[in-house]
């Protein structure tokens, strides 16, 4: 079937809110918007398929290392994680991928605003 | 020509703690209604908790001064932690409150019958399980529990509660009985007074403890099981305060090894001390290791076993031979390198002996989907580890009794 393109959004409620996650038609997918940048993810994870969207959307934890090498778990102020709610999977916002295994990803859905719309191609 | 309907655009909301399974669980359903909505699947390990009915249980304990102090406990700061022995602070599966399953309540106003019953229906019938087997959660620790007589009074309050309350409200779940394994004539006692109960299908012994599993104090006890026919089965589970997992900083570090390690012990000395040729028609279930570790403690057991047969006089067999003939269950499932998980399951006849298990709601459980999708798998083993493996070790009628996946997604509340 051919792709169409569907108006799911505002472009002012998605960038307060930082994520909306809906049903077009039975196709789940995640909005979200962070520094900046929109993206939209199919509502499936790679792993055992979950709802990868609807877990929670929160800041990745890092590794603070200081120059003794000393290392802490942090909290980063630039990087966000989608949280799969099944297990656990995260995913960097913007690039998709799993936070440790970049062969893992989510799967990208064409976003674009135009306007105060938010467009998807599904 | 006529213009395009206008796509039906709705939101779902974030999946959280008190989210509907039915709608939690929604992706498992279409799993179930492409791939395996006609498999016979059973699931035999899950935890649908009893935590959450703490004062159910606790009011059963046929003790009146344990029964006081735990009421009382459950009252005050003890809360659904009375007289247990876990350390809250350091109960740390749901990943900082990322994985929100862990710990749920099920949205239960206005629905009849027990609580326990309504949210264990639910999760059946999203993830399309025929029957479910109820293992405790809060209670997995008990064997680190220093005080005995605690471990009988819950084991026998929480048997109760089981039998008496839960099982006869749906026929799809079924129980292991609790044993106190560090009190064997108590759990001799309890099989006894369970043996014609249909509902308990079963007996569980909580691996994580520090119990010789060969100890002749358990010969009875092992009699006793081996006459009713039904599986003995060790659940393993985690101890932060061992002393070797003490060394370690993270919950992940001591949750990979911990349960593995509980389980490798219990087999390693089940088999050195002959356990299999004193006890041969004994079956034997291990839960909750995942598999990685089988085909690790058989060729390690074997390669010792030849070269010291002095220390373990009583086989006939190498020890990977009475492995093969134990059950396993899937959950937690090591999958990242299929190569290896092909062999592993033919190390152990996976096709006859092993039972999926889900572990819902626990944060590392597996969907019935972890099975149908392995490449590897015919569809004859794959109905066989869904389900039909545990109809031969359990008794259990195979006709379907679950309803369709389209009816579960058709009744389901849809709001995430
Ligand atoms: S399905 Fe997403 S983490 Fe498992």
């Amino acid at each position: 079937m051919s792709r169409r393109e569907v108006t799911v959004a505002s472009l002012a409620e998605l960038h307060e809110r930082g994520r909306i996650v809906v049903s077009i038609d039975g196709t789940e997918l995640g909005l979200y918007s962070h520094a900046g940048e929109i993206r939209a993810w199919r509502n499936l994870c790679p792993h055992q398929g979950g709802p990868a969207c609807q877990g929670k959307f929160l800041p990745r934890t890092i590794e603070v290392v200081d120059d003794a090498k000393r290392a802490a778990p942090g909290i980063s102020s630039e990087h966000k994680s989608i949280v799969c709610p099944w297990h656990g999977f995260e995913f960097d916002v913007l690039t998709g991928r799993h936070v440790v295994d970049e062969r893992v990803h989510l799967i990208a859905v064409p976003i674009r605003s135009q306007g105060d719309e938010v467009i998807v191609s599904i | 020509m006529a213009e395009p309907e206008p796509p039906a655009i709705t939101e779902l909301a974030e999946i959280n703690g008190t989210s509907d399974s039915r709608d939690v669980l929604a992706h498992a359903t279409v799993q179930a209604q492409q791939s395996y909505d006609d498999y016979f699947v059973v699931d035999i390990d899950a935890h649908v908790s009893e935590d959450h009915f703490w004062d159910e249980v606790l009011s059963l304990v046929d003790n009146d001064y344990w029964r006081d102090l735990g009421m009382t406990q459950f009252e005050g700061f003890g809360g659904k932690n009375a007289l247990l022995n876990i350390t809250p602070g350091m109960s740390q599966q749901s990943v900082g409150g990322r994985i929100g399953h862990q710990g749920r309540r099920e949205p239960v106003a206005g629905v009849d019958g027990h609580p326990f019953v309504t949210a264990a229906g639910r999760g059946m019938d999203s993830m399309g399980l025929d029957y479910q087997v109820v293992f405790p959660s809060a209670m997995l620790l008990l064997g680190m529990h220093p005080q005995t007589e605690v471990e009988v009074a819950l084991a026998r309050a929480f048997n109760r509660w089981l039998t008496e309350v839960i099982l006869p409200q749906d026929p799809r779940l079924k129980g292991m009985l609790y044993l106190p394994y560090n009190t064997p004539e108590a759990c001799e006692e309890l099989v006894e007074r369970y043996a014609d109960n249909d509902d308990i299908i079963g007996y569980t012994v909580c691996s994580t403890r520090n119990n010789p599993v060969h100890s002749d104090v358990y010969l009875r006890l092992y009699s006793l099981i081996q006459d009713s026919g039904k599986p003995l089965a060790f659940h393993s589970g985690y101890h932060w305060g061992d002393p070797s997992f003490a060394q370690l900083n993270r919950f992940l570090s001591m949750h990979a090894l911990s349960f593995t390690h509980y389980n490798q012990i219990h087999v390693t000395n089940w088999i050195i001390n002959a356990m299999p040729e004193r006890f041969p028609t004994i079956k034997m279930l291990w839960v909750e290791s995942g598999l990685a570790w089988i085909p690790f403690l058989m060729q390690r057991l074997d390669h010792e076993v030849l070269m010291r047969p002095s220390e373990a006089p009583g086989l006939t067999r190498l020890p990977s031979e009475y492995m093969k003939e134990m059950w396993y269950t899937t959950q937690p499932m090591e999958r990242t390198d299929m190569e290896l998980l092909e062999a592993t399951m033919k190390s152990f006849n996976a096709e006859t002996q092993l039972l999926y298990s889900s572990d819902w709601p626990h944060w590392d459980w597996d969907a019935p989907s972890t099975i149908t999708n392995l490449p590897f798998l015919s569809e004859h083993a794959k109905r066989n580890i869904l389900g039909l493996n545990a109809a031969r070790l359990f008794n259990l009628p195979t006709e379907r009794v679950k309803p369709s996946a389209a009816s579960v997604l058709d009744a389901r509340p849809g709001r995430s």
